[in-house]
């Protein structure tokens, strides 16, 4: 099977199982109990936050696996990753206040775990603009791999934030505090923006891949129409 | 070892020879300590309360343009090829590079210490040591990403953008150690808290200088 057709399997089946998924929690599960109504947003936010991380987890693997290896595909993917996880980390800071506002009455609070997640994605914007700016192709590999490797640092701190500094943002989801009645459409929520999340992957990797091979058979033609030369020539 | 000290003694030797860019980044620093207390106002107690991020905003800020110049003057004058060449192994490079601007930055902070005890008007109720222990570890948590990342950016010329959008958002865990710690040492530690932000620094310290220290030759490779 080609990438397209798996890029377009795995994006169905992703909305299908998220619209099953979200489909529970609007109608056949209860209220939440301290938040009302609003506690529904528990099953994007939580799948939302999880695809972020899996997804800078993904960028760094493949940032180790192009530093060890030397191979282009490495460096697609973790690019790929990277910009995955920028788009699932931004819709979290953005859902984020839409819980906080009507529950705890602020938009943002300078808190552990809020502050640590904007941390995160400052940190891999400045990796995804210096990579823009290198543009000779073995120096830029190898810069973008080891500017994740150490940004990635960030994203355990962001797990566990939480227990380091007094948070006011619930605690660590564990399986067993949440109750079996919102576990079914949290997990299958999970499972459908992790297939949407993989989908997004695959097809920003196929892109990638077809930038790198033109590169590779025409690297006199510019990707841009006017290409501003930022790089000092060697 | 010996490719080490040898290192860092050149790296020490330019930056005294350069002794006059030095004196400039204190002026920026101090002039930086300065601004902060002309843009809070004469509120003496909001000034005292906030000193140690004064400080240690002041000492982040500062050290972006140390840390660009460390390896811009070595582009400038095409001596970075010859460093590459050198049968040297590159964590020799780094480290060399890295305690270099380490010390570089530490003589910032210590001439900033003073001014700002003045400025803020400050009392050290903890001892002399411990605030010195807290600078040392707080600046090798800016210096140890820093060098990794000066070493990476330093053939763009959009350098001065690049490598505070990169440092800033890594730095910010030492920093909120070092603050909290300082403050800590200035104000009095009523609840003994010093010890466990002190440990996070130095983890944070043994991370970036350990990673950095592995990932350099990387980003040497041309």
């Amino acid at each position: 099977m080609t990438l397209a057709r798996w890029t377009l399997l795995l994006g169905a089946s992703g909305l299908l199982i998220l619209g099953v998924g979200h489909g529970i929690g609007l109608m056949s599960t209860p209220a939440e109990a301290s938040m009302g109504e609003t506690g529904r947003i528990l099953y994007l936010h939580v799948p939302t936050a999880w695809v972020a991380m899996l997804a800078f987890t993904a960028a760094f693997i493949a940032a180790i696996g192009s530093l060890w290896t030397g191979g282009a595909r490495w460096d697609l993917s973790m690019e790929s990753g990277i910009e995955v996880g920028m788009v699932f980390s931004v819709l979290i800071c953005i859902q984020g206040p839409i819980w906080a506002y009507p529950t705890q009455n602020y938009w943002w609070t300078w808190d552990p775990r809020l502050t640590t997640t904007a941390i995160m994605v400052v940190a891999f914007t400045g990796v995804l603009v210096m990579r823009r700016l290198i543009h000779q192709h073995e120096r830029r590999m190898a810069a973008t791999a080891v500017a994740t490797i150490v940004s990635w640092v960030n994203v355990p701190v962001v797990y566990f934030s939480v227990e380091w500094w007094d948070s006011v943002h619930q605690d660590l989801s564990q399986v067993s505090s949440v109750d079996k009645v919102m576990l079914v459409p949290l997990l299958v929520s999970l499972a459908g923006t992790s297939l949407l999340g993989a989908a997004f992957f695959l097809a920003r990797y196929r892109i990638a891949l077809g930038h790198y091979q033109r590169e590779e058979v025409a690297p006199e033609l510019p990707d841009l129409p006017a290409q501003l030369e930022l790089e000092d020539s060697p | 070892m010996r490719y080490f000290l040898a290192l860092l003694h050149k790296d020490l030797l330019v930056g005294w020879r350069g002794r006059v860019r030095l004196v400039g980044l204190g002026t920026y620093a101090l002039t930086l300590l300065l601004l902060f207390s002309f843009a809070v106002g004469p509120d003496t107690m909001a000034l005292r309360d906030h000193a140690s991020a004064y400080l240690w905003l002041a000492i982040m800020s500062s050290s972006t343009l140390l840390l660009a110049q460390s390896f811009q003057q070595e582009v400038e004058a095409g001596a970075i090829e010859g460093l590459i060449l050198l049968p040297v192994p590159p964590p020799a490079l780094y480290y060399a590079k890295a305690l270099a601007n380490l010390l570089l930055l530490l003589f910032l902070a210590v001439v900033m210490l003073p001014v700002s005890m003045v400025l803020f008007d400050l009392d050290i109720s903890g001892s002399l040591l411990t605030l010195l222990l807290v600078i040392i570890l707080g600046s090798a948590g800016i210096v140890a990403p820093g060098t990794l990342y000066a070493a990476m950016t330093a053939r763009l010329s959009s350098q001065q953008v690049v490598l505070p959008l990169l440092l800033f958002p890594l730095v910010v865990p030492p920093i909120l150690a070092a603050v909290k710690a300082t403050d800590l040492v200035l104000e009095g530690d009523a609840m003994g808290q010093l010890p466990a932000w002190i440990g996070l620094l130095v983890a944070f310290d043994a991370i970036y200088w350990s990673l950095s220290g592995l990932l350099f030759g990387k980003v040497l490779d041309e």
